[in-house]
């Protein structure tokens, strides 16, 4: 069996007297494609808030490589290799496509105030290569074309896509992908689907998915995580879970 | 890459551009229009231009409300002033060797520019934790105790703590109003603030305005950037401080600096356009220009500012400008009907 990548033990949080997660355990192992689902405010989303340090934990801890993570600021979390797209796209709107991606390069640029005021070699030998790079990336997405253009002037599926692209442009080896296929119509979705096998393949990237549409799930995730009330309440094969019959009840409702 | 030559080419006609400019300065200095009423109102200019554009990096590029920006140019003003005086007392004295007053101008203004950055990183890191509306009541704050802490302090020409006289000017300050000199410096200001802007500091800091959850999910240490933009716009803001310190009338007031200096410059930041250069540099000109002309109306003016800013919201709410910024180089593309060299066209914003 792959290597361990993410890893949570005991991971919860509370806000005031709500507890939105509780005792959640999970393993994903390098390479995977695991499916997070559950019920409307279920604590998907608070999941990849915590494990991207934008809520702070309050019980148990999350380990990337078995190195320790809860407590981190978000940029050292992206920075140590896990990045993530939003349910409700956030992307910088009034910035061109191509600068979407150049953000998330960022990090990795060396030069710093002396090199960017005197426009130094170094400068220049910078931004030339993290633009080819950013194009590269746009060119899985089929988005090369549109590298100029204003990001919120997107089409909604070359939104989602561009956020995809700006998050493995971080480098990351672990991704988390909340909702991608939301608001699509079923041919975007189809591409999407390719999409990520394309990215799965070509970038050798473990990935966490939440989605609603099941169809999807079941169709490419791995392994399947449940939650419901912030707990989870089953995990397996893809077949396991879709006969399991507190999922069902969940579904259902009641 | 085509996208260096073409902006290693536009800086070259910028920097045309800036000489035709001293040129002109010069025409009109020699044929003696330059009196010390005009000289006066365009160091006005220059500090104007200073303050407006370092503003711009904070309010229109980091999209943070600061409402204190006459507080850093009081540090930078004062700081300069007491070290100008310093040097001069010690060549007099015989301890320090004689040095120009260019240098003992330049000298100032680093060490006004320098304390005023540092005051910038201390309000900085406690303030710009805190969101929007938070960080403007902390820089009103800052810019009001800076001018009650000068107003006491004896050395700056404050009534002292104990004593109770009434407060006095800082007065004998170096004069400095070569407008070259001035120019050079202003010139040089803004450039870099406009390289700042087009790096990956400027890049980021937009990335911030725009979303800064994102931001950080972007691996953006967004805090840094905050502090930094923050603090690079108080250094200029200290350098503006030190040529109004040494305009030529030998006096430093803390009642230069009120909360009203500081809504000058926002609202020639707002007016020109938050996260245009261009239009700081343009309004900030005008709004220093026209108060001069309009002498008969001066007890009007905030009424007329006010007026203007409501027509603006209303109108054109992103400002003059928007985030346009003016190429001389690319204007004369037009003018000639050449198309820069391609690259330039793709990377220029498409899709709208
Ligand atoms: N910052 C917060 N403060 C208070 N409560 C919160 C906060 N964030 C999330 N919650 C609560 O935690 C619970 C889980 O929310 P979460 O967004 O994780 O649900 P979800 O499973 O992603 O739902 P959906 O499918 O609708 O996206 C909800 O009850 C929500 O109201
Ligand atoms: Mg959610």
């Amino acid at each position: 069996m792959a290597e361990s990548i993410l890893r949570a033990s005991n991971l919860g949080i509370s806000f005031g007297g709500l507890r939105a997660l509780h005792a959640f355990n999970i393993d994903i192992r390098e390479g995977e494609l695991v499916g997070l689902i559950g019920p409307n405010g279920a604590g998907k989303t608070t999941v990849f808030n915590l494990f991207t340090g934008v809520y702070k934990s309050t019980e148990g801890a999350f380990y990337l490589h078995d190195k320790l993570m809860s407590g981190k600021k978000t940029h050292e979390i992206v920075a140590a290799g896990i990045a993530r797209t939003f349910q409700n796209i956030r992307l910088f709107k009034k910035m061109t496509v191509m600068e979407n991606v150049l953000i998330a390069f960022t990090k990795d640029i060396r030069y710093g105030l002396p090199g960017s005021l005197l426009r130094t070699a170094g400068f220049w030998r910078e931004e030339t290569a993290i633009r080819e790079k950013a194009m590269d990336l746009l060119s899985v997405f089929n988005l090369q074309d549109k590298a100029g253009w204003g990001a919120g002037n997107l089409p909604y599926g070359q939104q989602r896509k561009l956020e995809i692209a700006r998050a493995l442009a971080t480098n990351a080896k672990m991704l988390l992908l909340d909702e991608p296929a939301a608001g699509m119509n079923p041919t975007e979705t189809a591409e999407l689907l390719a999409c990520i096998n394309t990215i799965r393949r070509k970038f050798n990237i473990t990935i966490l998915l939440i989605e609603h549409d099941m169809s999807l799930v079941m169709n490419i995730c791995e392994r399947i995580v449940v939650i419901d009330y912030g707990e989870i309440i089953a995990q397996g094969l893809p077949e396991e879970i879709s006969h399991d019959p507190k999922v069902i009840a969940a579904y259902l409702g009641e | 890459m085509n996208d260096k030559k073409n902006r290693t080419r536009s800086l070259l006609v910028s920097l045309l551009g800036v000489c035709v400019l001293g040129v002109v300065l010069l025409l009109v200095d020699s044929f003696g229009g330059m009196d010390s009423y005009i000289r006066g109102i365009f160091m006005q200019c220059c500090f104007a231009v200073i303050m407006a554009t370092s503003l711009n990096l904070v309010m229109g590029y980091l999209g943070q409300i600061a409402l204190g920006h006459a507080g850093f140019m009081a540090v930078g003003a004062y700081t300069s002033a007491l070290v100008t005086k310093a040097i001069g007392l010690g060549i007099k004295a015989g301890t320090i060797a004689p040095i120009s007053n260019v240098s003992q101008f330049f000298i100032g203004m680093l060490c006004g520019a320098l304390v005023a950055a540092l005051f910038g990183l201390l309000v900085g890191i406690p303030a710009l934790r805190l969101r929007g509306d938070y960080l403007a009541i902390i820089t009103l704050g800052f810019g009001e105790i800076i001018r009650v802490v000068i107003q006491n302090l004896p050395f700056a020409g404050g009534k002292g703590l104990a004593n109770g006289q009434a407060g006095q000017a800082l007065i004998g300050i170096m004069k400095m109003n070569n407008i070259y000199i001035i120019f050079a410096v202003t010139v040089v200001s803004v450039a870099i603030m406009l390289a700042f802007v087009r790096s990956k500091f400027g890049r980021a800091i937009i990335a911030i305005r725009e979303d800064d959850i994102a931001a950080s999910s972007a691996g953006l240490n967004v805090t840094y950037y905050k502090v930094l933009t923050f603090t690079v716009s108080a250094f200029f803001a200290g350098i503006a401080g030190a040529i109004y310190a040494h305009r030529g009338l030998g006096t430093l007031q803390y009642s230069d600096f009120t909360f009203l200096k500081s809504t000058d410059y926002v609202i020639m930041v707002v007016l020109g356009g938050m996260g245009s250069m261009t239009g700081s540099v343009i309004t900030a000109v005008l709004l220093s220009v026209l108060p001069e002309m309009l002498r008969a109306f001066a007890q009007y003016r905030m009424l007329l500012y006010s007026v203007i800013l409501v027509i603006m919201m209303i109108f054109r709410p992103i400002g003059l400008f928007g985030n346009y910024e003016f190429s001389l180089y690319h204007l004369l593309l037009k003018w000639f009907r050449k198309k820069p060299i391609e690259a330039e066209q793709s990377a220029a914003k498409g899709g709208a």
